[in-house]
């Protein structure tokens, strides 16, 4: 055991200490916070005004259209023969719509001019103004006065999601959210760290430092050191990854005002730019977000963090002593071992959606995919016991996984020269 | 101290070690011979704990060997040599040290010893990827003897190796062993055991071919062969071959014959300045070996002469 500890402490530190190490675990923070920032300033300030020329052939659009966007500004022009170009330079707009006469008393052709392509945004912002006045148009028609229409106009029904079980109102956007940035995460931890893994060891393979400590200790002790000193290096990078973000977050805006930092989650605009009172929304969203079991969130986080790293980084370990120095054949050997991975990754995105359906289970209970895959249902509230039976299953293939990558590994990490085929390795599973 | 009973491993392809077995004295520098592919690696990591034998056992001072247990009292130098490479190298040692079980505090007591005596100090604070070869070899060796092992593996210590690095690293060799230290010197290049070992085994296609002191294993393999140098002439004679005035060389087929030359030159007042039994050198024993039994040897290197 205590040799054990020796080797943590060097794997830990020798990694701790790089460079690169420090470069990784300040920038990352940095970037993120920056790169929200910086979408979030564009998104609310550095939007171009656009003057639109309205020509109107149908005179049902006159004068109707939104004049109050800070973005555009409308100008209903005179029908002219001139062409395109010459319309905008004259009138001083970028761009041109062109509404032709309504034949039959039935929209006929709409058109909107640009030089370069149209934006999504202004495409929007026009197409669903023209449907939404021709509505009304067509409403009127009917005999419907203005004021009813209004009243028609002002409903707004709101869905309320409610858990009865925990007795309380659920918020699907904040379950996809969380459920979706768990998951990732976990994915990329396995990645990263076990990619780590991996590199280690058949570094120690390559620099034959490997056969000098198998004769100190066992290679399962090698290996294990390996592994667990990775993983305090991930939650040392983790933590610091968390705490900065949050002091960036809290902090930065104190510096430089108006970066709408507080802001900066991810939330579908449209749920708040819908509703009536963006405000109580704002609130009742805040609430749940709070209101979301974040013990139970954080606990199976970590659980399924480290479960998943470990379940993998065995695996990692195996292919890492089966590698010599062409970093070509590491890839082409990685392969069997990252394809559960991204496999898990997709079960995850659909899980996010749907997190009730037959993949999204089995994906959650496979203790290769679940990591990744039960994070993505457990904002969603499911029963304690398959989360249980999760991680029975997920700490059975961890002890099934390692000891037969051990067997590769002590193996492997002392063949020189060419690589073994998968023939082979499945001998090394077989003997002893 | 070592005793290896009828120890087995077997490989899919080949029979790396096959049934070998024999035993090295306390204190003794004890040579394993054979050319490259005859097993010798195989049997040592064997001895290291390193890999486990199909059959048979290593016994350390009569006990069964256990790597838990017997870590510390065995040092292994593997001929692919090998470090960390971005990892300085006091690091690197005090590493490897506390592996072996030393705590920090002997493990820099015996570091110091050594690197000062070695000579090492200036290079505490290098990378082992900034050192040279001679350099990186004397650090393995450092590290290899560091926890003073009564048992020490050495796995080709002199590939690699400069004179002036070889004869420090011959003497520390000698020091230990003068010390009580049991070494065993594994190599493919036969003309340095004949320097520095007593006893050896010679081992070709895992099986061990023969065994002993290395002066009886010359002896048994004598072949009357006289070198010799005296001030005149000799008569002609078949078994005689002059290399040059004075100087000849002599194939006799038995005792007697040899003792009839000095006896012709007492008689004629021919005075000899130089005269002694050449004995065969291990690497002719082994080639006489393997053609004598009509065997093959896995790869065979030329030793320098």
């Amino acid at each position: 055991m205590h040799k054990i500890w020796i080797i943590i402490q060097r794997e830990y530190l020798s990694r701790v200490i790089k460079k690169s190490f420090l470069v990784t675990t300040f920038l990352i923070p940095i970037a993120m916070v920056g790169i929200t920032s910086t979408m979030m300033y564009m998104a609310t300030r550095s939007e171009q005004r656009e003057n639109i020329a309205v020509m109107d052939e149908s005179g049902v659009f006159v004068d109707k259209l939104d004049t109050t966007s800070d973005a555009y500004t409308i100008k209903y022009i005179a029908t002219s023969t001139e062409s395109n170009d010459s319309i905008l330079v004259k009138n001083d707009c970028d761009l041109l719509l062109h509404i032709y006469p309504f034949k039959h008393g039935t929209p006929d052709r709409f058109y909107l001019y640009k030089e370069g392509g149209v934006s999504l945004n202004t495409k929007q912002f026009i197409s669903t103004q023209l449907d939404e006045i021709y509505r009304i148009k067509l409403m009127q028609e009917a005999g419907i006065d203005k004021s009813k229409i209004d009243s028609i106009d002002q409903s707004n029904i709101e869905l309320t999601c409610y858990d009865i079980k925990n007795n309380q109102e659920t918020h699907t956007e904040i379950s996809t959210l969380v459920g979706y940035a768990t998951g990732f995460l976990i994915y990329l931890v396995i990645l990263i760290y076990g990619m780590g893994v991996m590199r280690g060891v058949s570094e120690e393979k390559t620099n034959r430092i490997a056969e000098v400590i198998i004769s100190s200790v066992r290679p399962f002790q090698l290996m294990m050191g390996k592994i667990i000193g990775i993983a305090l290096v991930g939650l040392t990078q983790f933590t610091l990854w968390l705490v900065l973000t949050g002091l960036l977050h809290v902090f930065l805006p104190l510096f430089i005002p108006g970066l709408g930092l507080h802001s900066s989650l991810p939330i579908d605009q449209s749920t708040l730019t819908q509703t009536t009172n963006p405000n109580s929304e704002m609130v009742s969203f805040l609430q749940t977000l709070f209101a979301q079991d974040w013990m139970l969130i954080g606990a199976c986080f970590l659980f399924y963090f480290l479960g998943g790293y470990f379940i993998y980084a065995a695996m990692f370990a195996a292919i890492g002593s089966l590698v010599n120095e062409d970093p070509q054949e590491a890839q082409q050997m990685t392969f069997p071992v990252t394809m559960p991975i991204i496999v898990a990754f997709f079960i995850m995105m659909s899980a996010t959606r749907d997190p009730n359906s037959g993949l999204a289970i089995f994906g959650s209970m496979f203790p290769l995919t679940s990591p990744i895959v039960m994070m993505a249902r457990i904002p969603y509230g499911i029963p304690s016991w398959q989360i249980v039976l999760s991680m029975l299953l997920l700490i059975l293939g961890f002890v099934i996984l390692t000891w037969l990558s051990a067997k590769i590994y002590r193996t492997g990490i002392l063949m020189y020269g060419k690589k073994p085929s998968w023939k082979e390795v499945f001998r090394w599973l077989r003997q002893g | 101290m070592l005793d290896i009973v009828s120890l087995k491993k077997y490989y899919a392809t080949q029979r790396a070690v096959d049934d070998i077995s024999f035993r090295v004295p306390k204190g003794a520098i004890f040579g394993l011979l054979g050319p490259n592919g005859a097993g010798k690696s195989s049997l040592l990591r064997m001895i290291t704990g390193i890999t486990m034998p199909d059959s048979g056992s290593i016994l350390l001072d009569g006990e069964a060997f256990q790597l838990d247990k017997h870590s510390r009292d065995i040092g292994y130098m593997p001929e692919e040599r090998g470090l960390y490479k971005r990892m300085k190298v006091e690091d690197q040692a005090m590493y490897l040290a506390q592996l072996k079980g030393l705590t920090r505090q002997e493990a820099a007591t015996k570091l110091n010893a050594w690197f000062k005596k070695l000579e090492m100090d200036s290079w505490r604070n290098k990378k082992v990827e900034d050192l040279s070869k001679g350099m990186s070899q004397k650090l393995q060796f450092v590290i290899t003897v560091l926890h003073e092992p009564k048992l020490l593996i050495l796995d080709e210590p002199f590939s690699g190796l400069d004179p002036v690095n070889s004869a420090i690293i011959k003497e520390e060799i000698h020091a230990l062993s003068a010390r009580g230290t049991t070494i065993i010197f594994s190599t493919h290049r036969m003309e340095q055991v004949e320097e520095i070992c007593k006893e050896i085994v010679l081992m070709n296609q895992g099986r061990l071919i023969l065994e002993g002191d290395v002066m009886e294993v010359k002896k048994r393999f004598r072949q009357n062969k006289y070198h010799l140098e005296i001030d005149g002439e000799l008569p002609e004679h078949p078994h005689l071959h002059c290399l040059r005035a004075g100087v000849y060389e002599a194939q006799f087929a038995s005792q007697d014959e040899a003792d009839e030359i000095i006896r012709y030159c007492l008689q004629n007042k021919i005075r000899i300045s130089n005269y002694h039994e050449v004995l065969p050198s291990l690497h002719d024993i082994f080639i006489q070996w393997v053609e004598g039994k009509g065997g093959a040897v896995r790869s065979f290197e030329n030793p320098i002469h």
